[in-house]
């Protein structure tokens, strides 16, 4: 059962071979004997999880069953859920109680999905590792010694694990692909617009983007299509017809066009990585694709633009923890402003801090000319970089990451060192495409390769009939981590 | 660019972050490596480049004036780190 995809645990439900409510406490048993190693959820509330799985087994007495009736899933704790404690991965939210729904949230609740818990993250989302966390790191299921990625570490670890029936990510710079590349899973970030931000704690608004993660492109089209659709209370989401992102799936490859960026497989790929990205675009030409040589000039840019407009939307989105209407206060302080420093310098862990002070002084008088604008001037030259790319080709692969995953401790104390293990990533959050990662081989260390499938603007479709084609021909996808 | 050690305190008395010495010290090591590595946009020619703000261009959406939020005061109350009478309590600002 918790190898079953989304479509036959909807079939089983539907059929009354196993409750809602069975399913529900199948998967809390599984993180009650495997979270204490892994650490995947930060907070867990069955009695919240059982009413869920109650209401939906009396929808599916009723014949009222949607897509999700009655499925486990696992949500980012990044997306405020009415009554659930809601943190971020911060002890500035350690205490608090989401007083409403985020739109992804009700969309799921809508669909008769089961909550199973939130799942761990970076602080705030700021992290390649999930070691930012203020409530621990996460393990990787494949190996206890590595780390998940990040930031949405803790939903690719308990997918990996069989955790959840599949979960959602959020993604500013990778932080859904990257540890769906580490985990062994299929993730996908959505293009900017689709999944509205409505309750999905700010980290930096222009590149911010909820999506699915779960262990098959198939899986992935059934979440989207209750994930995205416009929604009025989030000012940039896109006013766009409702699309089954489901309709291509079994469409041939055959005449694909599939664009490799020389800069993907230059110097700094590890060798077992390339390796598998190889083997993996080799699959796709006997699936009949063929292959473009393109060129993304100005993406070795992109981690220098990325930390300069990150943290700039970051100081001013995090500028309101303040300690007064929620969130963490100090305990002492003298006055109005030591209380705001006191309660942002104990509330704040290190990288946020960092993050906020790399985006003050850049917007700060006097280098805002210099810094913040001359990044969005590049930002659009990134941007450019890909719409000459789609001339030529229909969708773009690479790897996902630079290395598998490497091990808990192992970038030390230099910020700089995990911020290059996104350097494949970012690009593609500053043009604001679509982009996902599915499982594609093992590297020499035994860890899971990502392949990354970047598709031009609202392409999603067309992207998961890429991924499933190839999970229909590998099973990669499949694998599951010793002892799960 | 190098970054001096009073930018560190001025920046972090504007992002309203108390530090330590020590602390100080550790972050504007780390600061002066992450503006390094920003420093490789510099020599990038961008003349007539519009910045790009956004990854969409949208202008902004306007709606009727009409109330959408219910009233839900004591709910964002309960979760407040000190309140009293239905009202924010911050240290006092005027004498």
């Amino acid at each position: 059962m918790i190898n079953a995809s989304l479509k036959q645990l909807s079939a089983e439900l539907a059929a009354k071979k196993i409750s809602s409510v069975e399913l529900t406490r199948l998967y809390l048993d599984r993180i009650a004997a495997l979270n204490p190693q892994l650490n995947a959820y930060i907070t867990l509330n069955s009695e919240i999880s059982l009413a869920q799985a109650r209401a939906a087994d009396a929808r599916l007495a009723q014949g009222k069953g949607a897509a999700l009736t009655g499925i486990p899933l696992a949500q980012k704790d990044i997306f405020c859920a009415k009554g659930w404690r809601t943190t971020c991965g911060s002890r500035m939210l350690e205490n608090f109680i989401a007083p409403y729904d985020a739109h992804v949230i009700s969309q799921f609740n809508n669909a008769g999905a089961v909550n199973l818990g939130k799942t761990n993250m970076d602080e705030f989302a700021m992290g390649s590792s999930n070691e930012t966390s203020y409530f621990g790191a996460v393990k990787n299921p494949w190996n206890h010694a590595a780390v998940p990625g990040g930031s949405s570490g803790g939903t690719a670890a308990a997918v990996a694990a069989r955790l959840c029936a599949a979960a959602t990510g959020t993604d500013t710079g990778g932080s859904i692909r990257q540890p769906a590349a580490l985990c062994g899973i299929s993730g996908l970030k959505p293009t900017y617009g689709v999944v509205s931000r409505y309750g999905m704690i700010a980290f930096a608004s222009s590149l911010d983007q909820a999506g699915p993660m779960a262990r098959s492109a198939e899986d992935l089209a059934l979440l989207l299509n209750v994930m995205a659709g416009f929604d009025e209370r989030d000012s940039t989401s896109l006013q766009r017809d409702q699309e089954d992102y489901a309709r291509d799936l079994a469409q041939p490859l055959q005449g694909l066009r599939i664009g490799l960026p020389r800069e993907f497989f230059a110097a700094g790929l590890s060798g077992d990585v390339g390796a598998a990205v190889e083997a993996a675009i080799a699959e796709y030409k006997k699936l009949g694709a063929t292959v473009v040589d393109i060129s993304l000039p100005n993406s070795r840019l992109s981690i220098p633009v990325y930390y300069v407009l990150a943290p700039a939307e970051a100081s001013s989105n995090l500028s309101r923890f303040d300690g007064v209407r929620y969130g963490y206060r100090a305990p002492e302080y003298s006055d109005l402003t030591d209380m705001y420093e006191k309660s942002r310098a104990q509330g704040f862990g290190a990288e946020v801090k960092r993050r906020i002070m790399i985006g003050t002084y850049v917007l700060s008088h006097g280098y805002y000319d210099a810094y913040y604008l001359q990044a969005q001037k590049i930002r659009r030259l990134i941007a450019q970089d890909f719409v000459e790319a789609y001339q030529q080709c229909d969708v773009i692969m690479g790897p996902t990451s630079p290395t598998t995953a490497f091990n808990l401790g192992e970038k030390g104390d230099d910020p700089v060192q995990m911020y290059l293990s996104d350097i494949y990533t970012i690009a593609v959050n500053l043009a604001g495409l679509p982009g996902m990662s599915i499982p594609c081989g093992f590297g020499a260390n035994g860890m899971p390769v990502g392949l990354q499938i970047i598709g031009n603007y609202f392409d999603e479709a067309r992207m998961l009939n890429v991924a499933h084609q190839y999970q229909l021909a590998t099973d990669w996808h499949s694998r599951a981590p010793q002892g799960i | 660019m190098s970054l001096s050690t009073d930018d560190v305190k001025k920046v972090a008395r504007l992002a309203r972050l108390a530090m330590t010495e020590q602390e100080m010290h550790s972050a504007h090591a780390q600061l002066q490596n992450i503006f390094d590595l920003i420093a490789e946009m510099q020599a990038v020619d961008t003349r007539g480049i519009e910045p790009m703000s956004h990854a969409q261009e949208l202008s902004q959406r306007l709606r009727e004036d009409v109330v959408s939020e219910a009233d839900q005061r004591e709910l964002f109350q309960s979760i407040a780190p000190q309140v009293e009478r239905g009202l924010y309590l911050v240290p006092q600002v005027i004498e």
